[in-house]
């Protein structure tokens, strides 16, 4: 697939919680090659359409389309399938599991194929996990535990990689670790991310393009470099807090 | 644990006054909670009224006990235990000092002489001392034997620890032989050896067996999968009922019927799982639980095919593989073939190897799945079952295959237990069997086979122990069986070993991907809480 074809496409999606709406129709795009990054603040929505792009819970109005394929009713299992991997809120790593399990389980969609070579890459882009092969995930360390997460996503060879909140609750110097990753995979095997980030100004810096949600809309989108510029932008979710 | 008392009045209170105080407190609560456990008792009196007994020197006396128990626990237990440190974090098992201290190469020549001298004494015991001191006799003997077992195992520990699954199941395939042996040596005749060993073998060796069949079943359900199961029960009567109706009515061969019965409760299984899928945990549990109910009440009271309450009987013996039967009328009476003396013993023996095969075969594929892919989804399902879903992993496929799996080897446990018995009926599939295997598994420790056999041994042999202990009717009176403490036996493992080991005897986990050599990570990463 050439650079530039859309990947990912969200259209009019409403997602519902019981009664409550918690997506008003949300439009977004993903093309092949790029990080794009979804900016906001708490209960904004972010979580939930990343959770909705995974079939879990379930639009009940508009379409997600991937790579051409409408997967909006798909189950989360096979969305997973067409190669969408994702590093879910709260990491969600296998606790009991050793890091080496933990990226074997992330392998199996691919049927650990490429089994030897993808943990290898995984330990060069992440050098601290190849320190800690036989603990079990649940010692981890916070930024251990997010990039064992993202390196279990990796292993399925995804086209696309979601990830959920990856800098939450990291001292700033892991976070920038972990976005240096996410810049190279990019640069390096030209992986389409698709962010979700309350720590906006890191977010922004690293994405080609951006939307900001509010309340179950998205009010604007951009650049990354136009919203960073953006006054309103910087006035809700840069200005007081970083930098 | 210990009744908090204030820091400042510690500082000041000699331990002696602590464990006066706190025995205090101890008996105070032992009054409160068996007032009306043991002070009082509902009988019936000659015309059939409702009286109540006191019993009030009872109380007394294990109030008295309490505080003893406490006053010594407080006063010289935790001082040595402070500086003693009892529990060893990588083991669980008693540091080497105390052990060392407990096994000395004295106390094992003493034992080892106490044993013999009774050994030697066996048959004049009850003309030299009486009956009521032969039984404490008797029970010295036993005592000194494990002792002695025990010494010997501790002596050659690491060689155990490093080779323990062969050794074990070496013995446990030698174990039948050794018995005869003993025995045929002590009776002094084969034909005693074989007669004497009838107990061993099908009351210890095969009981125990049944169950760490089971365990190791529902082990897959609980212990891999994560899925809380307090009906597995059900696919046991399933097994057996499946056996003994086919194998009654139809007369077909055990051997045909045991990968029968084994289909028919994964069958079940898979119903079973399909309006679960979306429970876990207590919700889970509870269903499970009803569903256990249900099978059971089906089975009394489906009369027509079941035979109700009465239960089915004449259920036909394993034939050996077609070959030898084990019925003294049929012409190929295995002792009529090999031209022995006639013994039951035989078709126990061959039952304890079935039934050893049929374990050997549930661990092999346990051991087997667990490196396979639906074996470690299994296991990332119980983890996280969110993220096993994002990871492609087809949560209700996986679910499905661990009920029908775990439910197949309870339909194997259950039709050989239907074959062993000859008879079955609902009552040997209540909810306490339930409870008992699953207790097995949580004492062993969840996804450790090691750790449920250990479990298994330790629990149902300790309930047949307890029959064996008729000495303690001379201390208790005539009217005190000791079986009916087995659940009281199996209340104490179970705090003794959560307060000791929460993760059972074998809380560590053996990873199953390694990048180049393997290693086991100790249990103590593994607490809860740390994810």
């Amino acid at each position: 697939m050439m650079a530039g074809t859309t990947l990912l496409d969200i259209k009019g999606v409403q997602t519902y919680y019981g009664n409550i709406r918690a997506l008003n129709g949300v439009d977004v795009t993903v093309k092949q090659g790029e990080i794009v990054a979804l900016i906001g603040a708490n209960g904004a929505g972010k979580s939930t359409l990343m959770m909705t792009i995974f079939g879990a819970p379930r639009a009940r109005a508009g379409t997600i389309t991937f790579a051409g394929t409408d997967i909006t009713q798909l189950p989360t299992h096979e969305i997973a399938r067409m190669r969408i991997a994702q590093s879910p809120e709260g990491r969600r790593i296998f606790p009991r599991m050793t890091v080496m399990e933990n990226l074997q389980m992330g392998a199996s969609l691919d049927n650990l194929k490429h089994y030897d070579e993808d943990v290898e890459k995984v330990f060069t882009l992440f050098p601290r996990l190849k320190e800690r092969i036989t603990q079990r995930g649940g010692t981890l360390s916070g930024g251990e535990q997010q990039m064992l997460s993202i390196g279990r996503a990796l292993m399925a060879r995804p086209k696309l990689l979601l990830l959920d909140e990856p800098s939450l609750g990291l001292a700033p110097l892991i976070v920038k670790q972990i976005f240096d990753a996410i810049r190279e995979l990019n640069r390096t095997q030209g992986l389409t991310v698709f962010l979700v980030e309350q720590n906006a100004f890191g977010a922004l810096k690293l994405a080609t393009r951006g939307y900001v949600m509010v309340n179950g809309n998205v009010t604007m989108s951009g650049t990354g470099k136009e919203l960073l510029a953006d006054p309103d932008v910087r006035a809700a979710y840069l200005e007081g807090g970083h930098h | 644990m210990a009744v908090t008392t204030s820091p400042e009045r510690d500082i000041v209170a000699t331990p002696m006054q602590r464990a006066t105080r706190e025995a205090l407190y101890a008996g105070a609560i032992a009054l409160g909670l068996f007032v009306l456990f043991i002070g009082l008792r509902t009988d019936q009196n000659i015309s059939n009224e409702l009286i109540l007994v006191q019993r009030w020197w009872l109380l007394a006396v294990v109030v008295v006990l309490t505080m003893a128990g406490r006053f010594l626990y407080v006063a010289y237990g935790q001082p040595f235990l402070a500086n003693q440190k009892i529990v060893d974090v990588a083991t669980g098992l008693l540091p080497e000092s105390m052990a060392a201290r407990f096994f000395r190469l004295p106390y094992f020549i003493a034992a080892i002489v106490t044993v013999a001298v009774l050994v030697f004494l066996a048959g004049s015991l009850d003309g030299l001392l009486g009956p009521g001191l032969a039984g404490y006799a008797r029970f010295l003997r036993a005592l000194a034997i494990i002792y002695a077992l025990a010494s010997v195992m501790f002596y050659f520990r690491t060689f155990i620890h490093a080779h323990f699954s062969a050794l074990g199941i070496t013995a446990l395939a030698l174990y039948p032989i050794i018995v005869v042996l003993v025995l045929a040596l002590y009776g002094g005749s084969v034909a005693a050896g074989f007669q004497g060993s009838l107990k061993w073998v099908d009351n210890y060796g095969i009981q125990i067996l049944i169950y760490v069949m089971l365990a190791w079943g529902l082990n897959i359900v609980v212990g891999l999968a994560g899925l809380l199961d307090l009906g597995y029960v059900a696919f046991y009567a399933v097994g057996a009922y499946a056996y003994a109706l086919l194998g009654t009515q139809y007369g077909l061969s055990f051997w045909i019927l045991l990968p029968a019965a084994g289909a028919m409760a994964a069958f079940w299984g898979v119903l079973l799982g399909f309006p679960v899928l979306r429970l876990r945990g207590d919700y889970l549990a509870i269903v499970t639980l009803a569903f256990g109910e249900i099978i059971r009440l089906v089975l009394i009271n489906w009369r027509e095919v079941t035979n109700g309450s009465a239960g089915i009987s004449g259920i036909p013996k394993v034939t050996f593989f077609g070959l030898m039967t084990f019925n003294v009328s049929d012409p190929n009476y295995v002792a009529k073939v090999l031209d022995i003396a006639t013994s039951s013993a035989y078709y126990k023996i061959f039952l304890y190897y079935l039934i050893l095969g049929l374990c050997l075969l549930t661990a092999f594929v346990t051991i087997r799945l667990r490196r396979m892919p639906v074996g470690r989804a299994w296991e990332a399902l119980r983890e996280d079952e969110i993220a096993c879903r994002s990871l492609g992993i087809n949560t209700t496929t996986t679910k499905l295959t661990a009920f029908a799996t775990g439910a197949m080897f309870g339909g194997f446990a259950g039709s050989f237990f239907a074959a062993r018995q000859g008879f079955v009926s609902p009552e040997s599939f209540i909810f306490l069997e339930s409870a008992i295997i699953l207790a097995i598994v949580v004492l062993g420790g969840m996804g450790s086979l090691v750790g449920i056999a250990v479990a298994a041994m330790v629990m149902i042999g300790g309930t047949e122990v307890l029959r064996e202990l008729d000495f303690l009717k001379q201390v208790f009176g005539p009217d005190f069986t000791p079986e009916l403490y087995r659940m009281l036996l199996f209340g104490m493992a179970m705090v003794i070993v959560m307060l000791w080991k929460p993760r059972g005897f074998v809380g560590s986990r053996e990873p199953t991907a390694f990048l180049k050599e393997s290693r086991a990570v100790s249990g103590s990463f593994t607490k809860e809480g740390h994810g």
